[in-house]
């Protein structure tokens, strides 16, 4: 963290820094979202493929939509990164870190990611989605991120159960959170350092997981390296990237990460009226449930005759019991053929052969859980942009 | 511009070895390249906005008619209130000016 003079004279730097610099020199193309004021350059960062560069400051990246068609599990170089301070640690030698779990505790640890690699691993697929994504389809716009539907990935996380450790610890009676901090932090220290809770119990649930290991690699530096918290079925918001700092807590935190920001509205599908604010809120939690088309893309011309849609869908908690798909506009729908399941966290794969004559289409998918939550047809509105779920429609004409 | 990425990741992981040596890792982002439009009182945004984040968050918020002053007060006030902008009084107007008038 800096101090006012450090502060003012790094934003002289970045000041001389952003009148100097052009966009060209830093972006490849750019892609335009489908919605206003949707244009974003397509950025390289190490590490990645080219992604959509959303904010460079802390940075901020979505995957580009077209690679959910190349498979259920999203590759490391093109997963989505979501930072909210600055003081990113882009310096970090795996061999000096240190995990420090502590606060209610019998036995407080300190933990090398060599012992922390001793453990029994397990390995669990699951989505990981950030609060935030989808915002810029929200109506009315809101404030925030102008993220399209590319901020969320699925991926193999390979660690150790959180419980584990807690267990090590010896978590005492009066428990009641779990804080994460990882080492990120703000540049200013007026600025609350990003801090998360979970309940005890969920948090010793066995699920919830300390992940140094992603698809068979190490993290990304920008997803977490060396390693983060992984909530399956939980917003991104939680997955706490450079995990270091585990706290038990025998109290509800009040951090402003938990108190005020990532809320959503205590009503029925926690949505208001469009525009309006709620009375009370609850923190986010789980995901709603979701399903996209990914092999056509809105506007696209087809020949007519038969084609097979397919896509993904998933949710927060249950997994995948039904996707069917609509050809005229929601009037009829067919159920799709589920692709391998790899876990109820996971993106589930479907499937769909339709036959379009000459003519123009809206297609759409809609998915159920097998908790029974369904995809509404119309969206869902919250004042922070979260949770859109509506059922998803492509426009496209066969001829 | 060349953006390297000095790492030495590691391997023995994806290897499937049990124990690992892992390189210290130094990432390097790409140069900066988001700017603020030209306009009046582009100094002052320049000096209290971009400390804590680059041009692009500003940038790319929604507009029309109800992203206008009120929506960029509203920001300013949240960038002072609830992230601890060290932003004067004085300047306070300035940037809201600024960025109804270009954003």
């Amino acid at each position: 963290m800096l101090d006012r003079r450090e502060w003012m004279k790094r934003a002289g730097m970045a000041a001389l820094a952003t009148g100097l610099a052009s966009q060209r020199a830093f972006a490849l193309d750019s892609v335009t979202l489908p919605f206003d004021n949707g244009e974003r350059p397509l950025v390289r960062y190490p590490q990645k493929r080219p992604m959509i560069g959303q904010t460079e400051r802390p940075p901020q990246l979505e995957t580009p939509f077209s690679i959910f068609n190349d498979g259920p599990i999203t590759p490391n170089n093109a997963f989505f990164v979501r930072y909210h301070l600055a003081d990113v640690p882009y310096d970090i030698d795996p061999d000096k870190f240190t995990l420090e779990v502590k606060g209610k505790v019998d036995r407080p640890l300190k933990l090398s990611l060599k012992d922390i690699r001793k453990l029994k691993a397990v390995e669990l697929v699951a989505v990981n989605q950030c609060s935030g994504n989808s915002r810029g389809f929200s109506n009315p716009r809101v404030a925030g991120g102008q993220l399209g539907n590319g901020a969320m990935g699925n991926a193999r996380w390979r660690g150790v159960p959180l419980k584990a450790v807690l267990d090590m610890a010896g978590v005492q009676s009066g428990a009641r959170q779990v804080t994460f901090n990882g080492m990120d932090g703000p540049v200013s220290d007026k600025t609350p350092d990003f801090v998360k809770a979970l309940d005890i119990d969920h948090a010793s649930d066995g699920e919830v997981m300390l992940a140094y290991g992603m698809n068979g690699e190490d993290l990304p530096v920008l997803n977490g390296f060396p390693m983060r918290l992984v909530v399956p079925g939980y917003y991104g918001t939680y997955w706490v990237k450079h995990l270091n700092e585990i706290t038990v807590i025998d109290n509800v935190f009040d951090g402003f990460w938990m108190k005020s920001a990532y809320r959503i509205p205590d009503t029925p599908n926690n949505s208001v009226e469009p525009g309006t604010a709620p009375k009370a809120t609850i923190p986010i939690n789980r995901f709603t449930v979701r399903s996209f088309i990914t092999n056509v893309s809105d506007g696209a011309k087809l020949k007519s005759g038969s084609t097979t849609l397919k896509g993904i869908a998933f949710d927060g908690a249950k997994g995948i019991k039904e996707v069917a798909v609509s050809t005229d506009g929601g009037k009829t729908w067919t159920a799709a053929k589920l692709g391998r399941d790899l876990g109820k966290y996971s993106f589930r794969e479907w499937k769909l052969p339709v036959k379009l004559t000459a003519g123009a289409y809206e297609l759409k998918v809609r998915a159920t859980s097998n908790g029974g939550e369904v995809q509404p047809m119309t969206p869902f509105w919250n004042p922070a942009g979260y949770l859109r779920n509506v059922v998803e429609t492509v426009r496209v004409t066969a001829a | 511009m060349q953006h390297r990425i000095f790492l030495a990741l590691i391997s023995a992981a994806s290897l499937g070895l049990a124990t690992v040596h892992a390189a210290p890792v130094s990432y390097k982002v790409p140069d900066e390249t988001a700017a603020f439009k030209p306009g009046a009182n582009l100094d002052t945004v320049q000096n209290n906005c971009t400390a804590c984040h680059s041009a692009d968050y500003i940038k790319t918020q929604p507009r029309g008619e109800k992203f206008k002053r009120d929506f960029w007060a509203a920001e300013v006030t949240k960038m002072i209130k609830v992230y601890g902008a060290p932003i004067e009084d004085a300047d306070v107007g300035k940037i809201v000016d600024y960025l109804t008038a270009n954003y």
